[in-house]
């Protein structure tokens, strides 16, 4: 029987000692009207040798074609030994670090990792993950109301140049505590938030201001003058931030005259592969006056008897296992394992090692803008600054020009015309430092033959979510 | 520490670019004017350092961890192999469905075995863990009243022995919760339920097996009582594992539920995630699953988003869930099949029940010894701390100087100086005997040397620690003196 460990004759001593003939007997408090049958809708088992071969061929069918696009998920480099450590059982089969004496493998990698992550991000204290990127916004929205006591309103701006589908997700986990989310336009000429627009909202009571950096479209926001435009009307300063980009740009802390007081991200970029979309993990970082309105786990430093060093679980009081209904969120199992890999990705890069594939990918992505819109009709959108992604608009159907890119193996961007149907045809690409020289080329050689040709695919595909 | 190891200058960049880019086209007030100030090793000494953290460490694979409500079984290396492929690995979220129908066959017939393990009508598999199914799964409680305009009920039940994550979750959705009585033998106080019930009643969520580790007998009535009041049943499936193939939440009743697949489906824990909370919906509730999920039209895969789906409660992560979470235990469905997951069952209560009987032999009080235990049990040690004044935390400290992980402690809340043991069906006879020779003797430790037992452990890394100095003198990142 696949894992489970039972000989006849040890089924048949324990039934002996439990006073049972059989072990169905032990269901004998279900009522048997509720009892269910065989369950034929469900294949038979499988050896693993044959199921390797099925997920083999599944992984081939998807093909591995040439990667552009960004839009939250970032292919970068991961140094082998990120994985190599991580799936060590030791770290890959233990749970949450209830039993701190038997777990101080884990705490004190989880305090590593929050001394990393506000290392890199200037902030006093972290969280030790929460889901993902956008549910962590979610959470620092939900945070950032409980915390601005000056606040009544329970608005947030969010400005339309946050990634849409970060959008989506906040507005699914807060909306039901009756938090309004007010859209702040973003500039047409450079891509960045609109100072304009922002304000119209001057001197009305909002909870925080959320600012990304770099934004959905790439581009780098004035992030002093908006976090000082926040204190300046009695907001909050909630950055959203790519992690890897926090190596070469200022960090969130140091964002004007008194620095950002809640930032998160997608952690994926330190060190998660690609991997359809998870798992990665959602970083939370703040400064030391809201550590205890932080949802999720923190880790501290103590002593034990002895006045030995050590690490446990602290400010629990703010967690569902204790507070139930009064807690800061629900999370209780949160991404540890993911954790594990950025916090060796880190020690593994250093500031140096990240700085460098930051750099690299920004000069890939400049290189990758420079050869597309070489390219007659097709042209470069905003004239922001920008980090490792830029908006370019194409001549011809952006679906379709991602249609006909894919079928040539090669994944253009991610296509903006849903989202931002205002921006025409404009297609959002990326290129980290894992883009080579003749990657790019290959790009550009193929997009000018989709363009010359106008070409369809044959096939009928429903649009890309 | 690994801070202590840095020495300026040191790098171990041989994974990084030979060479730092320009990034004269960003504005110097925008960029950092310090790095970042993370640790500078050698490669090696990040490999030693952490390999030696992993074995400051308990876990499945090198202990017993029979850690109730959180099915600590082995999690099958294939899983992880095959899941891992590096095609699997390298494919970008967003890849058009012309390029995922591999991946995407495997999510759909993972909702497919799902479904059919848990008499659900649809499932979706976005839920990043077990929270945030109960999350979407409330939500879905709350988006189906309001559409039909039934705006009074504002409030969700949950027994007083429930998972703090179920009333967080209910107030998270706006609700407020009223807590039901555990009767004397383990199921809920029906009476008290009725006189709960009324027009406010949004839902209730319970746990089958519950928490105190018996079967709610009664849940036909349950069911039909909250029914009869217009509200809406809610199964946490923390305890899926003791009934997988023997009885389904549909057929108990439950409109909705979420299963935690890093318990039932043997996806690793990762010293506290990820795991994956995917939600079943009876038919009612099916416009309101979050999205994306998989459907097929006879010969593609296709995403069902916000567009096919305009009723859904929303999304929930960035993209579609923790997808690698969800291929690890679609792996591990088809290695176990059909006749695997009745064994699920099977041998977890063969093995809880055994355990339980061979302790209460020794010696042990079981918190509900007239009730068969379903894949866990709980002891209570009241006794041994009124006379020997040995609590539970020592007993559970003690373990660990034997080499098992202890059981959950002090939970559920209602039971003194309580024990939750789960043994899960991986663990074979003879870890459990040896388990129970090892209460023993900490049963008479606690006798003749009960101040030993008090201090322990004393095998670890470390000794008890200093909670109270942890929260009071917040140190919770290293700073360079």
């Amino acid at each position: 029987m696949p894992f489970i460990p039972h000989t006849e004759d040890d089924i048949e001593e324990m039934l002996a000692a439990i006073g049972v003939e059989t072990i169905d007997a032990l269901f004998d408090e279900i009522p048997d009207e509720l009892r269910c049958g065989e369950l034929d809708d469900i294949p038979p088992g499988m050896p693993e040798m044959e199921l390797a071969r099925l997920m083999q061929a599944r992984a081939r069918a998807d093909g591995q074609p040439l990667c552009f696009i960004g839009a939250g998920a970032y292919d970068h480099h991961i140094p082998a030994a990120v994985w190599e450590l991580t799936t060590r059982g030791e770290f890959y089969t233990a749970y949450t670090p209830y039993q701190a004496e038997a777990s101080q493998g884990t705490l004190q990698l989880l305090y590593e990792y929050q001394s990393m992550m506000t290392a890199l991000t200037a902030m006093d204290v972290s969280n030790a993950s929460l889901y993902d990127g956008a549910s962590a916004l979610a959470e620092a929205v939900l945070m950032a109301v409980r915390a601005n006591r000056k606040s009544k309103s329970k608005r947030i701006l969010v400005p339309r140049n946050l990634h849409p589908v970060y959008r989506k997700v906040t507005h699914t986990i807060v909306r039901n505590q009756q938090i309004e989310l007010v859209e702040v336009a973003y500039d047409s000429a450079s891509g960045g938030i609109d100072s304009t627009d922002l304000d119209r909202h001057s001197g009305e009571d909002y909870a925080a201001l959320i600012i990304p950096q770099p934004n959905f479209f790439g581009v780098l926001e004035a992030v002093d003058e908006l976090t000082d435009w926040a204190h300046a009307n009695g907001m909050l300063a909630i950055a959203v931030v790519n992690p890897l980009a926090m190596a070469v740009l200022k960090p969130a802390g140091e964002w004007g005259e008194q620095g950002a007081d809640i930032c998160c991200g997608e952690g994926q970029p330190l060190g998660a592969p690609l991997a359809s979309g998870g798992p990665y993990f959602g970083f939370l970082c703040s400064t030391q006056k809201l550590v205890r309105q932080m949802p999720g786990r923190i880790i501290g430093k103590t002593v034990d008897l002895d006045g030995k060093p050590g690490y446990a679980l602290t400010l629990q009081a703010r967690e569902q296992h204790i507070r139930r209904s009064k807690a800061t969120s629900n999370i209780c199992t949160n991404q540890g394992l993911m954790v594990t890999a950025a916090t060796i990705h880190m020690s593994l890069m250093g500031s140096e090692g990240l700085q460098r594939v930051a750099a690299a990918s920004h000069a890939n992505a400049a290189e990758l803008t420079h050869a597309l819109t070489s390219l007659p009709g097709v042209e470069g959108l905003f004239d922001g600054p920008v980090f490792h992604e830029r908006v370019v608009r194409l001549p011809i159907a952006a679906n379709k020009a991602l249609r006909a890119l894919a079928a040539h193996n090669v994944l253009g961007g991610f296509d903006l015309s849903d989202d931002y149907p205002e921006l025409g045809d404009a297609i959002l690409v990326c290129a980290t430092e894992l883009r080579s020289e003749s990657d790019i080329e290959s790009y550009r050689s193929k997009l000018e033959r989709v363009i010359a040709s106008q070409v369809e695919t044959p096939c009928q595909l429903k649009p890309d979510w | 520490m690994i801070y202590e190891g840095s020495r300026k200058g040191r790098r171990a960049t041989a994974q990084a670019p030979l060479e730092k880019a320009e990034l004269s086209s960003i504005p110097a007030a925008m960029l950092r004017d310090t790095q970042a100030g993370l640790p500078e090793i050698s490669e090696m000494q990040a490999v030693r350092h952490f390999t030696r953290l992993s074995q400051k460490n308990f876990s499945i694979d090198t202990h017993f961890y029979p850690l109730g409500s959180c099915t600590m079984k082995y999690n099958p290396r294939a899983c992880n192999t095959l899941a891992s492929l590096p095609a699997l690995l390298a494919r970008h979220p967003l890849a058009p469905e012309t390029h995922s129908q591999g991946f995407m066959g495997c999510l759909y017939e993972l909702q497919e075995i799902l479904k059919t393990v848990t008499g659900m009508h649809a499932v979706s598999l976005t839920p990043a863990a077990g929270a945030q199914g109960e999350f979407a799964g409330v939500a879905m409680i709350r988006a189906y009243h309001d559409e039909r305009g039934d705006r009074e009920r504002n409030e969700i039940l949950v027994p007083d022995a429930a998972h703090g994550t179920n009333p967080a979750s209910a107030v998270m959705c706006g609700y407020k919760t009223r807590e039901i009585p555990t009767a004397d033998d383990g199921d809920i106080d029906v009476e008290a339920l009725k006189s709960a019930l009324g027009p406010q009643t949004a839902g209730i969520m319970l746990t089958n097996p519950s928490t105190v580790g018996v079967f709610e007998r009664r849940i036909k009535e349950i069911a039909g009582l909250v029914h009869d009041a217009g509200g809406l049943l809610y199964y946490d499936g923390a305890n899926l594992n003791a009934i997988l193939g023997k009885v389904r939440p549909g057929d108990m009743g439950f409109d909705v539920i979420h299963m935690n697949l890093h318990k039932t489906f043997s996806t690793p824990h990762g010293g506290g995630g990820p795991g994956a909370g995917p939600v079943g919906v009876s038919k009612r509730l099916e416009p309101y699953l979050p999205v994306p999920m998989v459907d097929f039209d006879g010969s593609d895969y296709l995403w069902l988003t916000e567009r096919d789906r305009p009723q859904t409660m929303g999304r929930l992560s960035a993209f579609a869930g923790n997808a690698g979470v969800l291929l690890r235990a679609y792996v591990y469905a088809r290695l176990l099949g059909r006749e695997g997951m009745h064994r699920v069952a099977e041998f977890s209560t063969l093995n809880a029940n055994y355990l339980l009987k061979r302790l209460m032999d020794a010696g042990f009080d079981a918190a509900y010894p007239d009730r068969r235990a379903s894949h866990e049990f709980i002891l209570t040690l009241k006794r041994q701390a009124k006379e020997l004044g040995v609590n539970t935390m020592d007993f559970a400290k003690r373990l660990l100087d034997y080499g098992v992980h202890a059981p959950t402690t002090y939970f559920p809340l209602l039971v003194p100086e309580c024990l939750l043991v789960e043994p899960t069906e991986t663990e074979a006879k003879e870890e459990l005997d040896n388990f129970v020779e090892i209460m023993k003797r900490i049963n008479q430790e606690a006798e003749t040397q009960p101040e030993m037992v008090k201090q322990a452990p004393h095998t670890m890394p470390v000794r008890r620690l200093d909670d109270v100095r942890a929260a009071r003198e917040l140190d919770l990142a290293w700073r360079e003196d």
